[in-house]
């Protein structure tokens, strides 16, 4: 692990979280503090351990590929904040 | 009073028709309105279409209907779907979202004849250990105005002990409700991961999650669980086992059951009464003829930075969802990254922004095996610490917390201080196992419940509520009420 740390508006910016200043202040601070905690990972000899991803792996959860019932349109449209013609309006993307 | 009534006694007295279930819900609703604008457990009620609900449920008492929780009011955590109902997980980013579907867990609660009721707060997006980080508010503790009633489902626990409803569903990712159930003083029980479907619970971390009940008592908890347990196809995770049966086991005897006392957990800071509780309850299961052992979990030590790498992790991708633009709040932006970033940073508190950022570091490249990957590899070797300690034990006997409810304001300001609390109750979701919280005594100064913890092995529920239980009925804990 690099002891060098984050740079939190780097992060932010790639989960798009926009930050006031303040806001980016504390978190650099908390969020190393938690980083430096979690450091303590290093001391544990992990070779040969394979990760775990689910604490009930199962494999291969199937179904037949058959036409259901699903959400009606209209209800799936009803909690957007904009939309229009049974469309999501978003800002233009393309010029 | 009828809301004070667990539901075993309330269905034995709505099947004898001496109660309507139009009266039992009025009782919660009037509990309601006297306590809960200091307690803060519910952040809605929709009083209307509850007695609706009641009234259906009393047509079909009259008929002579026989269901496991007709007419019983049950009330929901902020973060299950119930169609018709808004759903928040306490922030505002959802802004007026109105759930266009029903979670699988309310479909069967639903089935069962359970009237489906209110929106219980927590913290955001389940993320935090007092629910102080709602939106909207904390959750009091109804012992004592002054603490926190744990977190995140803190408005589950609260309504609960203060008999403002029967029982609730809450979901536990590293122990969300246990936590509460202890700091609140009712019973609350993390079933085995895949036990019960997700399907309608929104997702903080995938691997993790489970929803279980907030009761009055272990029978009660025991009931709920037949319901809401289950093999569910829209769910990919839930694991197509049979649903033993619960509440039949609860009256076999525990004598000779072996249970674990994992020495890294009766450690330093561990609160002296706490202990003190603790101890007396392991002397109350030993006159059972239950045999206590010395268990190691040697690597108890590094599950909290396991959980908040895999944690965060999995939220940063799960609540990547939360754009703007198919529901929810939106923020507007000249583009739509402008949009994104405006709607997030408005919408989500500090909390979850720092959980975020967190996960979305520990998977970037150049991070990801330093910090992801290699939790993932502890996450295995904790794993195998439990499967190992259940070649021994039955069950694993720990304090729920290491300290009972602390003040509001306490730990806010530092984070890790807050993610250090849940110590005890982490790793049971690291495995994927069963746990459950019950009333083991009180802290004084002020006077605040203590909760006594129990872990089974995967699946292994049944066991488990038979040694809950057991302990329930030799102690009066569970009898007392708080204050409020």
């Amino acid at each position: 692990m690099t002891e060098s740390g984050m740079n939190v508006h780097h992060v932010a910016h790639l989960a798009r979280l926009e930050l006031s200043q303040a806001e980016a202040a504390a978190f650099q601070t908390q969020l190393q503090q938690v980083l430096n905690y979690v450091e303590k990972l290093k001391e544990v000899d992990i070779s040969g351990v394979e990760p775990t991803a689910h604490p009930f792996p199962l494999e291969n959860v199937t179904r037949p590929d058959e036409v259901r019932e699903s959400l009606p349109h209209e209800e799936a449209l009803r909690n957007a904040p904009a939309r229009s013609e049974g469309l999501f309006v978003v800002p233009k993307i393309v010029e | 009073m009828l809301n004070s009534l667990d539901i075993l006694k309330l269905c034995e007295q709505l099947n004898r028709r001496e109660v309507s279930a139009r009266e039992v819900m009025q009782s919660c609703l009037r509990r309601i309105e006297v306590v809960d604008s200091r307690l803060h457990a519910f952040l809605n009620v929709d009083a209307e279409d509850a007695l609706a609900q009641a009234e259906a449920a009393d047509r079909r008492l009259a008929q002579g209907e026989q269901l496991p929780l007709l007419g019983v009011p049950v009330a929901i955590k902020d973060a299950i779907a119930v169609r018709g109902h808004p759903l928040t997980c306490a922030s505002r980013i959802l802004g007026n979202f109105v759930s266009p579907y029903d979670a699988t867990v309310i479909e069967k609660l639903k089935a069962a004849g359970a009237v489906v009721f209110g929106r219980l707060n927590m913290d955001e997006f389940a993320m935090g250990s007092s629910t102080e980080n709602s939106a909207f508010g904390p959750t009091l503790n109804p012992w004592h105005p002054e603490f926190v009633a744990g977190g995140s489902s803190g408005g589950s626990a609260a309504a609960v002990a203060a008999d403002e409803c029967l029982a609730a569903l809450g979901s536990d990712t590293g122990g969300s409700i246990r936590q509460p159930a202890a700091f609140c003083g009712c019973v609350g029980l993390k079933p085995t991961y895949g036990r019960v479907s997700r399907y309608g619970l929104v997702a903080y971390a995938s691997s993790l999650d489970q929803i279980g009940p907030l009761t009055k008592t272990v029978a009660d908890a025991a009931i709920m669980l037949e319901v809401l347990a289950g093999h569910d196809p829209r769910d990919s995770t839930s694991v197509p086992v049979p649903v033993p049966a619960c509440v039949a086991a609860l009256q076999q005897p525990v004598k000779g059951l072996r249970v674990g006392l994992p020495k890294e957990y009766f450690v330093g800071g561990l609160d002296a009464e706490v202990k003190a509780a603790v101890q007396q309850a392991i002397r109350t299961l030993e006159a059972q003829g239950v045999e206590m052992r010395e268990i190691s979990l040697p690597h108890t030590d590094y599950a909290i930075a396991t959980y908040y790498i895999i944690a965060t992790a999995e939220a940063s991708a799960n609540l990547a969802r939360f754009d703007g633009i198919r529901y929810g709040r939106r923020v507007d932006g000249a583009d739509p990254i402008e949009l994104y970033n405006r709607t997030r940073g408005e919408g989500f508190g500090a909390e979850v922004k720092r959980r975020i950022i967190l996960g979305a570091y520990v998977l970037s490249s150049g991070y990801y095996d330093a910090y992801y990957l290699r939790a993932q590899k502890v996450r295995t070797l904790i794993r195998r610490d439990f499967l190992k300690a259940f070649e021994q034990v039955d069950a694993i006997l720990t304090p729920t917390s290491p300290t009972p409810a602390f003040r509001l304001g306490e730990k806010t300001a530092d984070p890790l201080q807050m993610y250090l609390t849940d110590i005890f109750t982490i790793s049971c979701n690291l495995a994927g196992l069963c746990g459950i919280s019950v009333p083991c005594g009180f802290a004084s100064n002020p006077r605040r419940p203590i909760g006594l913890q129990l872990l089974g092995r995967h699946f292994g529920e049944d066991t488990l509520l038979r040694l809950a239980y057991a302990y329930e009925q030799a102690t009066d804990w569970w009898k007392q009420k708080p204050p409020c």
